[in-house]
C-alpha cells in the first residue's frame, strides 16, 4: 500500500510517499529531504503527536492573557483533554517567559509553559 | 527641536529588531526604533502558535518567544526604542515626525529603515456581495481579539481564503470550542503552507474546499448565513453549485499587502507585483537612504527569512550612514510569466546576493534558471514549487557578469 | 410603560434622519418640549447617510416643484448652516457629461430647467473645459454647475441633532413606533388635555400634541397609523463602491452622466467625498424589503462598467468598500421618475405634519423643509421664540488637519492626542473619546466610525477596530457581549476566551 504524508516538523513541508506492508511497516520512503521525515511518518503511522498553543487568563497583569505551549508534542488524541486542563488555570501577574504553568500535564511527561512575559499592572 | 539620529527604524517587529541589532554590531550606536504598539515584537505577539525559528534557532518556538529573543538582544545591546509612538510623516530628506502620549517628536536621520510590516486585504477590497453585518473579521483581527484581547468573536465559523493566518485561526478557534465549518479557497490550490493544511485543518477534520468562494452574505445585524459557490477556471461562480452555511462568523484570509503608506509620502516607488518598494541588492529604495525589509518589502511565509533579510541590509546602511551614498545598482532582474516577482529588483553584480521569489502557480518537477545574456548561470531543480513558499537562490559574485540584465525563468522537465 | 408615566411632549418627531434632525433643530428655537423617536441606534442610519453626499444645486427638478424650490434654497443657504454647525463642506461644482447630439439636447434643456429654478451660474462647456475641471473624466461636452457641493451626510445630520439636543430636544433611540392612538375622544383626562396623540414604541409610550412624520422608508406606515392611507413607499436601492483616497486626486468634482429621466435616479456617477475618497454609484433597483442593504454581484459589475464609461481611470486596487442606500420613492417602477416631496397637514389627523417621499434632494433641502414645517405649525399655534436658543455647535477637532505647531500644542494639553488609534485616517484617541461621549449618547462602533472617520480608510479597521472596541468597553463599562456593531442585535463578540 502507498500512503502520502506531509511532514509538519519544519516549514519545508515535505511530501513524503511511503510504501507499507500489511503491518504498516515502511518498505520504501520517498520525498523526505531530511532524516526526520522518516521519523515523522513512523510516528504518524503508530502514534501521531502534536504540540498545541493557547492562552491562560492572567489577573492584575499588563495584558489579560498569557500565551502558553507544551514543552513537546503530545498524542494527538489527548489535545482536547489538555485544553480542558489549561482552561482551568488562572494566574496572577507577574508571569515569566518559560515559566512552568502545569508540570507534567495529565502525566504526559510534558509541561505547559508560558511563552510571554506578563508584568504586574 | 529636531533631534539628529544616524538611523531611524520605523517598526519594532522582527525585521526592525533584527536590523537594529546587526547595525549595532557593525558599530552604529545612534539608532532609534519607533514602534506604534505598547510593546515591541510586531505581529509575532499575537502569533502564539509554534513553528517559528526552526531555521534560525533549530527550535520550534512560538511567535512571542521568537520575538523575545530579539527584544532581549536589543535590550542587552542598549539600543533605544520608543513604543506607543506613531510615525506620522517621513520625507525624502529623511525628516521624521512622530507622536507619543507626551509630545510631538521631530527627527533628522541619516538613514531610515522601513520595517512597517503588512496589512490584510479586506472584504471591501475583494467586494463580496451581501449585507454588512457584525461577525466578519479578517484573520489577523480575529487573531488579535482571541490571542491578545481575550475576546471570543463567534461560535460557528467559515473561513474564506487559505492563507496561513486563516489556517492557523481555524485550529485556534476549534481549540477554543468554536465550530469551523469549512475553509474556502477561490483558487484551485491552497495559498497557505502544506504543513498548515495538514496540522490546522486535516488534524481537526475541517474541510478545505478549493475553487469555492463566498457569493452572498446574509444577516442584517449579526451574520446569519453565507452562500458559497464553486468557481470556474476564470474564478467566476458557477450557477447551481450553491452551498449554504449557517454561521455567525466569517473570517477572511485573502491576502496581505505590504504597508508602505509612509514610504509613499517620501516618494518611494512601489513594485505593482509585490506592492512593496522596488529595491536594489542593498534593500535601498529609489529614495537614497531609505531602506526597507521584511513584510513591508514583500510578504514572507517564514519569519526566519524576515530576520535574515533585515540583517542583510545593515551593512549597506552602515556604508550609507558613513559615506552618504552606496554604489548604484543598474542590472535589472527580470522574470518570465511563471515567476511572480523577485526581490531585489536591481543588483550590481559586484557582490554575492540572494534572490527571493515566488512562482505564480504550483509546479512539479521544474527548474528555476538564472540567465544572463545567453548564459544559464544557475539552475535550481525543484520537485515542487508552490506560490505559498518563497524560493531563495543565492548567487556568487563570480557567477555574475556586470552590465547585462539577468532573468529568472522556469524550465519544465 | 404605565400610561400615566408616559413622557409628555408638545412635539414628537418620528425619524432621526436628516429631515427629522433638521426639523428638531428648527423647532428647538421655540418654547416647546420636543422629542425625537428613532428605531435605529443612531441618527442618520438609513437613507440620509447612504447616498452620494452631494449638495445639489437644483437643476434636476421640475420647475415649480417643492423639490426645485427647497433644493435651490437649501443649496444657496448652506454656507451659513455649515458655519453654525462647524461641518466640512465644499462647493466643488459639478459636471454633467454627454457624448452625442441627443445628450447635448438634454443638457441644454437641463440648463434651461436649472435657470428657471434659479440655479446660479450654469453653463454648457466643451471638451477643453471638461479637461480643465476634471482631467480624467471623459465626455464631449457637459453642463457645469458651480454651485453644487459635497458634504458628509453623517456629520451634517449628527450636527443638526446635536445642536437640537443642545437646545433641549430629547432623542430616543431603539424606539420603533408600533402604534399611534388619537386621544381626541378621551381629552377629558386632565393629564392629556393638551395631548392629542399617544405614541407606542418598542420601548414605551409618549404623549404629544403634535406628531411630525419623517419616517423616511416607513413614512407610509406611520401615516397609516395616523389614519391616512393614501401613500405607499416603493423602496428603490442604490449601490455604491467607495474608492481609496489615492483615487481622490483624479477627481475633484462630481461627474454625472446625462440623466435618464425615466429611471428615477441620476445615473451612475462619480462623486468625490468631502474627505477625499470617490464614490461610484448609485444604481437604481426597485426592491421588496425596506431594509435590505445588500450589495449584489450584478450591480457591482454594472457600477464598474458604467462608472468606467465617464471615468476610465478606475483601478481594482482602489476599491475599499461597498454600501447601499434605499430611496423612499412615491412612484413605482412602472411610473418611474420622481414624485414631488409630500409635506402636508391633513384635516383628518389634526396637529400632524407628514413628510413623505423624502428622497433626493432631501439632504440639500432639509433646512428649508424644516422651515416650511414651522410655518405650517404656526398656522395652528402661536410659537414663542426661546431667548436662549443657540444655533452654534462645535464639531470634533480633527487632529490630522491641524498644522504641526497646533498638533504639538494639542498633545501637550491632552495626551490622548498623542495616541494614534486609526492609522489610515490618523485619528487620535482624543477624537475617539469625544465620539464615544457624544451628546446624543450613541454607543455603537459604527457610531464612532461615522463621527471620526476611524475605520473608514484602506485597512477598514484592520489596525484600529480592536482598539476602538476596547476603548468603548472601558469607557462605557460594557462586557464583551454587549458591544454592538451597528444595529440592535448586531453583537460583535460572544464573550471572553477565558473568564
Amino acid at each position: 500500500m502507498i500512503r502520502e504524508f506531509i511532514c509538519v516538523l519544519c516549514p519545508n513541508g515535505c511530501e513524503i510517499s511511503v510504501e507499507l506492508d500489511e503491518n504498516n511497516s515502511i518498505l520504501e520512503l520517498e520525498g523526505a529531504t531530511c532524516q526526520r521525515g522518516g521519523e515523522y511518518v513512523q510516528q504518524e503511522l503508530f502514534a501521531p503527536q502534536r504540540n498545541i498553543a493557547t492562552s491562560i487568563k492572567v489577573i492584575r497583569g499588563n495584558m489579560p492573557l498569557v500565551s502558553v505551549r507544551l514543552t513537546d508534542a503530545i498524542p494527538k488524541e489527548r489535545i482536547f483533554d489538555v485544553m480542558d486542563e489549561i482552561k482551568k488555570v488562572k494566574l496572577e501577574a507577574p508571569v515569566n517567559l518559560g515559566q512552568v504553568i502545569i508540570k507534567d500535564v495529565l502525566g504526559l511527561n510534558r509541561d505547559v509553559i508560558a511563552t510571554k512575559q506578563v508584568l504586574r499592572k | 527641536m529636531v533631534i539628529n539620529k544616524d538611523v531611524i527604524i520605523v517598526g519594532g517587529g522582527p525585521a526592525g529588531l533584527a536590523t537594529a541589532a546587526r547595525l549595532k554590531e557593525l558599530g552604529i550606536h545612534d539608532i532609534l526604533i519607533l514602534e506604534r504598539e505598547k510593546l515591541a515584537g510586531g505581529i509575532l505577539r499575537q502569533c502564539i502558535h509554534d513553528g517559528f525559528g526552526l531555521t534560525r534557532f533549530k527550535e520550534a518556538l512560538s511567535g512571542p518567544e521568537y520575538a523575545a529573543r530579539f527584544i532581549d538582544q536589543v535590550n542587552k545591546m542598549g539600543i533605544d526604542y520608543l513604543t506607543d509612538t506613531t510615525v506620522l510623516e517621513i520625507d525624502s530628506t529623511k525628516h521624521v515626525i512622530a507622536v507619543t502620549k507626551n509630545e510631538l517628536l521631530e527627527y533628522q536621520a541619516k538613514a531610515i529603515i522601513m520595517t512597517t510590516g503588512c496589512r490584510e486585504r479586506t472584504r471591501g477590497a475583494i467586494s463580496i456581495p451581501g449585507t454588512r453585518p457584525a461577525g466578519i473579521y479578517t484573520a489577523g483581527v480575529a487573531q488579535a481579539y482571541v490571542n491578545l484581547k481575550n475576546i471570543m468573536i463567534g461560535k460557528k465559523v467559515v473561513i474564506l481564503g487559505s492563507g496561513d493566518i486563516g489556517l492557523i485561526m481555524a485550529r485556534r478557534m476549534t481549540l477554543e470550542g468554536a465550530q469551523v465549518l469549512a475553509v474556502l479557497e477561490i483558487l484551485p490550490y491552497a495559498s497557505g503552507l502544506p504543513r498548515n493544511i495538514e496540522q490546522c485543518l486535516n488534524d481537526y477534520d475541517i474541510p478545505l474546499l478549493l475553487s469555492h468562494t463566498v457569493t452572498n452574505i446574509k444577516g442584517k445585524e449579526r451574520l446569519k448565513r453565507i452562500t458559497v459557490n464553486k468557481v470556474d477556471e476564470n474564478l467566476k461562480p458557477i450557477p447551481g453549485t450553491e452551498i449554504e452555511y449557517d454561521c455567525d462568523t466569517l473570517i477572511l484570509s485573502v491576502g496581505l499587502i505590504p504597508e508602505n503608506e509612509l514610504s509613499l509620502l517620501a516618494g518611494v516607488e512601489l513594485d505593482s507585483r509585490t506592492r512593496g518598494p522596488i529595491v536594489d541588492e542593498n534593500y535601498q529604495t529609489n529614495i537614497k537612504g531609505i531602506f526597507v525589509a521584511g513584510n513591508a518589502l514583500h510578504v514572507h511565509d517564514l519569519v526566519d527569512f524576515v530576520s535574515i533579510e533585515a540583517e542583510n541590509l545593515a551593512e549597506a546602511a552602515l556604508t550609507y550612514i558613513q559615506k552618504g551614498s552606496i554604489p548604484e545598482c543598474s542590472v535589472l532582474v527580470e522574470t518570465d510569466e511563471s515567476v511572480g516577482y523577485t526581490v531585489p529588483q536591481k543588483i550590481s553584480c559586484e557582490k554575492d546576493i540572494t534572490l527571493s521569489m515566488r512562482v505564480k502557480k504550483p509546479l512539479k518537477n521544474c527548474a528555476l534558471q538564472i540567465i544572463q545574456g545567453d548564459d544559464v548561470i544557475k539552475t535550481k531543480k525543484m520537485r515542487k514549487a508552490l506560490p505559498a513558499e518563497m524560493i531563495q537562490i543565492g548567487l556568487k559574485k563570480e557567477e555574475l557578469r556586470s552590465s547585462e540584465n539577468i532573468k529568472v525563468v522556469v524550465r519544465h522537465d | 410603560m404605565d400610561q400615566k408615566k408616559s413622557p409628555e411632549y408638545d412635539v414628537i418627531i418620528i425619524g432621526a434622519g436628516v429631515i427629522g434632525s433638521a426639523i428638531a433643530r428648527e423647532i428647538s428655537r421655540y418654547e416647546l418640549k420636543i422629542g425625537v423617536l428613532e428605531k435605529e441606534l443612531d441618527v442618520c442610519s438609513e437613507t440620509s447617510g447612504r447616498n452620494s453626499g452631494v449638495l445639489h444645486a437644483g437643476f434636476n427638478n421640475e420647475p415649480g416643484s417643492l423639490m426645485a424650490k427647497y433644493c435651490v434654497e437649501g443649496c444657496l443657504g448652506f454656507d451659513k448652516v455649515a458655519e453654525e454647525l462647524d461641518i466640512p463642506f465644499s462647493r466643488t461644482g459639478k459636471i454633467v457629461v454627454g457624448f452625442d447630439a441627443e445628450d447635448k439636447d438634454k443638457l441644454i434643456r437641463l440648463k434651461e430647467q436649472g435657470d428657471q429654478n434659479g440655479v446660479p451660474g450654469l453653463e454648457i462647456i466643451g471638451k477643453e473645459r471638461i479637461k480643465e475641471l476634471a482631467p480624467y473624466v471623459d465626455g464631449e461636452f457637459a453642463m457645469y454647475s458651480p454651485a453644487t457641493g459635497v458634504l458628509n451626510p453623517f456629520i451634517y445630520t449628527i450636527a443638526l441633532a446635536e445642536n437640537a439636543h443642545h437646545n433641549g430636544v430629547d432623542f430616543f433611540f431603539n424606539n420603533e413606533v408600533i402604534a399611534i392612538k388619537h386621544l381626541e375622544n378621551t381629552s377629558k383626562n386632565e393629564i392629556n388635555s393638551e395631548k392629542s396623540y399617544e405614541i407606542k414604541t418598542t420601548q414605551g409610550c409618549y404623549a404629544t400634541k403634535w406628531v411630525i412624520n419623517c419616517a423616511g422608508l416607513n413614512a407610509d406606515k406611520i401615516a397609516r397609523m395616523l389614519g391616512i392611507n393614501d401613500y405607499t413607499i416603493y423602496p428603490c436601492r442604490g449601490e455604491y463602491f467607495i474608492l481609496d483616497k489615492k483615487a481622490g486626486e483624479f477627481l475633484k468634482l462630481p461627474a454625472y452622466p446625462v440623466p435618464n429621466t425615466k429611471e428615477g435616479g441620476l445615473g451612475i456617477h462619480l462623486t468625490p467625498t468631502i474627505d477625499g475618497n470617490i464614490l461610484i454609484g448609485p444604481s437604481t433597483e426597485y426592491i421588496e424589503e425596506r431594509d435590505n442593504y445588500s450589495s449584489t454581484q450584478e450591480i457591482m459589475d454594472l457600477l464598474i462598467k458604467d462608472g468606467g464609461r465617464i471615468f476610465p481611470y478606475l483601478k481594482r486596487e482602489f476599491f475599499i468598500r461597498n454600501f447601499a442606500g434605499i430611496r423612499p420613492k412615491l412612484v413605482n417602477k412602472d411610473v418611474g421618475g420622481y414624485a414631488d416631496f409630500v409635506i402636508e397637514a391633513r384635516e383628518e389627523a389634526p396637529h400632524t405634519i407628514l413628510l413623505i417621499g423624502m428622497e433626493s434632494p432631501g439632504l440639500t433641502s432639509a433646512v428649508p423643509i424644516a422651515r416650511r414645517v414651522i410655518e405650517m405649525m404656526s398656522e395652528k399655534e402661536y410659537l414663542i421664540e426661546k431667548v436662549n436658543y443657540d444655533p452654534y455647535r462645535k464639531g470634533i477637532l480633527c487632529f490630522n488637519e491641524q498644522p504641526l505647531e497646533k498638533k504639538r500644542k494639542l498633545i501637550q494639553q491632552n495626551s490622548n492626542y498623542g495616541e494614534i488609534i486609526c492609522r489610515c485616517e490618523t485619528i487620535t484617541k482624543a477624537e475617539i473619546l469625544e465620539a464615544i461621549h457624544n451628546p446624543l449618547g450613541v454607543e455603537t462602533v459604527i457610531g464612532i466610525k461615522n463621527r471620526t472617520r476611524a475605520m473608514m480608510g484602506r485597512c477598514q479597521g484592520g489596525y484600529c477596530e480592536t482598539r476602538i472596541s476596547e476603548i468603548l468597553m472601558q469607557e462605557k463599562d460594557k462586557p464583551e457581549n454587549e458591544v454592538i456593531y451597528a444595529r440592535q442585535g448586531g453583537k460583535m463578540f460572544v464573550g471572553k476566551v477565558r473568564d
